[in-house]
């Protein structure tokens, strides 16, 4: 290993993620502990930028999912005191956090998305709701699937099998951020890659323990789902998912560690790249750390080569304490 | 320092890595897998912010106890048995907590027989051994609809499946009940218990009409069922006259005996004077009572000899004009929760007005409020939370699907004062405004409230009409709710992403 470094470990936080934050960023700091590492974590629910200064630390470790930790502002924050931080730069967070601008990327970059549509608040006050129901009913065929465009977990996200179920859910969706996106329903099995300094790990499956597909919350929640790690796909579609989600990486221009959502059509065994989430959780039930598992890297080995990750696009890296 | 991942030697690592916790994985027991924590509870842990005005909360408000008796009866117990109070108990509690039980049960109305009773550690454990006695897993539990919230955990780790019978305004109909008992046979599923708050139910506000508190205890007694009644709210009363207990009238019907055949009776300290003495207690009948008493032993030995000292203190306990001090605290909590509620039902008729209709509960500590069916109140949550600083209970907590009650909330009025009752109605009906302006406008119409048991319960219905007239729509939403859910595979799973 590396020598001992003065680290943050940027935890909990304001978003409505802030339990899963507090729990990555506990197993963070015990791995970087165990590491030799000087650590303190920061509770991002305050005076951040008052604790990162006082502290003086040489590298920021990002354990903030959700708000301010992955739509960039933490990023910004870091930048603009000249600490090197883990993980995407503030471009990439606000391209990957903001699922609209995501896809739009996506599809302007050739990455297969489903289709969409993208609603404001404000547009569905000024245009009338009607027309722009017909729209998306004309455009978009149902099942729709509706979520806010900058929300991390599945709260707000809602199927809408009819038009009659549309308004209900995008209300849902509004009630988390004024964005909203529509998106075609890609019935088949949902599949992560992680990716780790630009090299994608195992392939993770989330087999609903349910039949009932409809229910985005209790999808993810434990005991309701299992998780399949390497994920049983012929070795074309592993490699296919692990190249999807390398372009979706490189081309959101994120740093470190991501993972990026998709989708197999059940249909037509086509791949669907969902989202990228430049926070992934680090928790040792996350799907981060089963993929890395998977590869043969352990849970301190991972977050050892995220923390040096940080370094790595620097010119200089700065002097080491230990 | 070396980390303790050096490749070296078998040394075992601090933290277990995903690969190894498939190892514990197999050592969970499988009811373990029906113990889940939801999106929801994780924002329901975010509300607890100091500028965020809570009507979520299960609380009674403790500041109303005055502090100088707090310590005079600590003194007293101090004074009179330190050493019994250091030490443990008998596991069906301490015959001073027992007198006390006597003392609150015949301020209710029921006759109780002493040997009948045990104390437990809050009423919460009483439906805890009463589960641990009676089920097995796939057996079937019969509960109102909407459910106490906190039953529902206790509920799934018995691996219990709940059939849950919407209530309407005078409680859980017993037509439907009866309709639930026959499917029920018919499938050959054996259902254990009926658990009921009849009094200001909790979340539902409503009280059980005393024609359908009759019919519900001969319908137990004909299918040999056992009832779990769950009083924790029955003295606090702003309203009308009291009905007799469920066990009361089991008593009655058995005739002989002093003591009721199929009632398990649960009570408890926790809102007439504190839930920071964990002490409630249930009245069984003696096979049952043996079976709790014997889970008990298991799970705590008895419950704290210092606060059932401190209990039976504080009956002893008479105030200036020589009442007993804890009727008296009762009184002032009645008026004072009462006022809160004719607050908090004359903000709702301002802030929420037609977008929504509520509860109007005789007595107890909750309103159940309900919107229209395209409002998520966990969405509404999220929303309320950020940009109004408030919360509740969003309606699904109260349903052992986690999914119906969407539409619905729990308030809280008890636990606030007048001021943040007000203010929080009026910033949960400023969110309400908002998602309804949004529906209006993408639908073109206006929205609609939601069905909801309403209409004040103060009275009993003279007539026995409530039971088939006013079950309606409700009656149509019973639904039975599978537990266990079924385990496939044994892949190593998550909670967060």
């Amino acid at each position: 290993m590396s020598g001992a470094r003065n680290i943050v470990v940027l935890t909990g936080g304001r978003s409505l993620e802030r339990n899963v934050s507090l729990r990555s960023g506990a197993h963070v700091r015990e791995a970087l502990t165990r590491l030799g590492h000087d650590v303190r974590a920061v509770d991002a629910d305050g005076d951040v930028l008052g604790s990162l200064l006082a502290g003086k630390p040489e590298v920021a470790f990002i354990a903030l999912h959700g708000r301010d930790g992955e739509d960039g502002t933490i990023q910004q924050l870091l930048e603009a005191v000249g600490i090197p931080y883990t993980g995407s730069p503030p471009a990439a967070c606000m391209s990957a956090h903001d699922k609209a601008l995501a896809k739009h990327l996506m599809q302007a970059g050739g990455i297969p998305t489903p289709d969409f549509r993208c609603l404001s608040e404000r547009a569905v006050k000024q245009l009338g709701g009607a027309a722009l129901l017909e729209e998306i009913e004309r455009s978009l065929a149902f099942p729709l699937v509706v979520k806010p465009a900058r929300q991390g977990s599945a709260l707000g996200v809602k199927f809408a099998r009819s038009r009659e179920e549309l308004p209900g859910a995008l209300v849902g969706a509004f009630s988390y951020d004024d964005k909203v996106l529509v998106e075609r329903f890609i019935a088949g099995r949902d599949l992560a890659v992680s990716v780790l300094d630009g090299d994608p790990l195992p392939v993770v499956e989330a087999v609903p323990r349910e039949e009932d597909f409809y229910d985005f919350s209790s999808r993810y929640e434990i005991g309701m789902t299992t998780f399949v790690c390497p994920a049983e796909l012929d070795d074309a579609t592993t490699a296919r998912a692990q190249e999807l989600a390398l372009a979706t990486y490189e081309l959101l221009g994120c740093r470190g560690v991501a993972r990026v959502d998709l989708m197999l059509d059940a249909q037509t065994s086509e791949l669907w790249v969902l989202e990228c989430n430049v926070v992934p959780g680090m928790t040792d039930t996350s799907l981060l750390p089963m993929a890395a598992d998977a590869a043969g890297i352990d849970f301190d080995q991972l977050i050892e080569r995220v923390l040096e990750s940080a370094f790595e696009h620097l010119a200089v890296p700065p002097e080491r304490a230990g | 320092m070396s980390g303790p991942t050096s490749e070296a030697g078998g040394r075992r690592r601090a933290r277990p890595t995903a690969h190894e916790l498939a190892r514990y994985e197999a050592l969970f027991a499988a009811r373990t897998r029906t113990m889940k924590s939801s999106a929801m509870r994780e924002m329901m842990a975010l509300t607890e912010q100091p500028d965020v005005i809570s009507l979520a909360g299960g609380l009674p408000d403790t500041s109303t106890f005055p502090p100088e008796l707090f310590a005079e009866l600590f003194d007293e117990v101090a004074a009179s048995a330190t050493a019994r109070a250091l030490q443990y108990g008998p596991t069906e509690g301490m015959a001073a907590a027992v007198d006390c039980v006597v003392e609150v049960m015949t301020a209710e109305g029921t006759r109780v027989d002493r040997d009948e009773v045990i104390i437990t550690t809050g009423g919460q454990q009483v439906i805890d051994l009463v589960c641990k006695a009676l089920i097995d897993p796939g057996d079937v539990i019969v509960a109102e609809a909407p459910t106490y919230p906190g039953a529902i955990p206790t509920f799934g780790a018995y691996q219990a499946a709940v059939a849950q019978i919407e209530m309407d305004d005078e409680g859980m109909p017993i037509d439907e009940l009866e309709r639930t008992l026959d499917r029920l046979a018919r499938e050959a599923r054996r259902p254990k218990f009926i658990y009921t708050i009849p009094n200001f139910q909790n979340p539902g506000g409503v009280t059980m009409s005393l024609e359908r508190r009759r019919a519900l205890v001969a319908l137990a007694r004909e299918h040999e069922l056992l009832v779990l009644e769950d009083n924790p709210y029955g003295l606090l009363r702003y309203e009308g006259e009291p009905l007799p207990t469920l066990y009361a009238l089991d008593a009655d019907a058995g005739g002989t005996r002093g003591g009721a055949d199929l009632v398990i009776y649960l009570g408890t300290f926790s809102k007439i004077l504190s839930p920071g003495v964990r002490l409630g207690w249930a009245v069984a009948p003696r096979p049952v009572l043996e079976k709790l008493n014997l889970g008990k032993q298991g799970a705590d030995l008895c419950s704290s000899p210092v606060t059932q000292l401190f209990v039976a203190e504080y009956f002893r306990h008479r105030d200036a004009t020589g009442e007993p001090a804890w009727l008296a605290y009762v009184e002032r909590l009645r008026a004072l929760y009462g006022r809160r509620r004719d607050v908090m039902l004359a903000a709702l008729e301002e802030h929420f007005g037609e977008s929504g209709r509520w509860t109007r509960p005789g007595g107890g500590m909750f309103i159940w409020a309900t919107l229209d069916e395209r409002i998520n109140t966990t969405d509404l949550l999220a929303l309320a939370r950020t940009s109004e600083r408030v919360a509740f209970v969003p309606g699904s907590a109260a349903y052992m699907d986690g999914r119906s009650g969407a539409s619905s909330m729990r308030l809280n009025f008890a636990g606030n004062s007048e001021e943040h009752i007000r203010e929080g109605i009026r910033r949960i009906g400023s969110a309400v405004q908002t998602q309804v302006g949004l529906i209006s406008t993408l639908t073109g119409s206006r929205a609609r409230a939601g069905a909801a048991p309403t209409g004040a319960d103060a009275a009993p219905t003279p007539s026995g009409a409530g039971e088939r007239g006013a079950g309606g729509a409700g009656a149509e939403l019973a639904d039975v709710v599978e537990l266990p859910r079924r385990a496939r595979g044994s892949a190593r799973r998550r909670g967060d992403g």
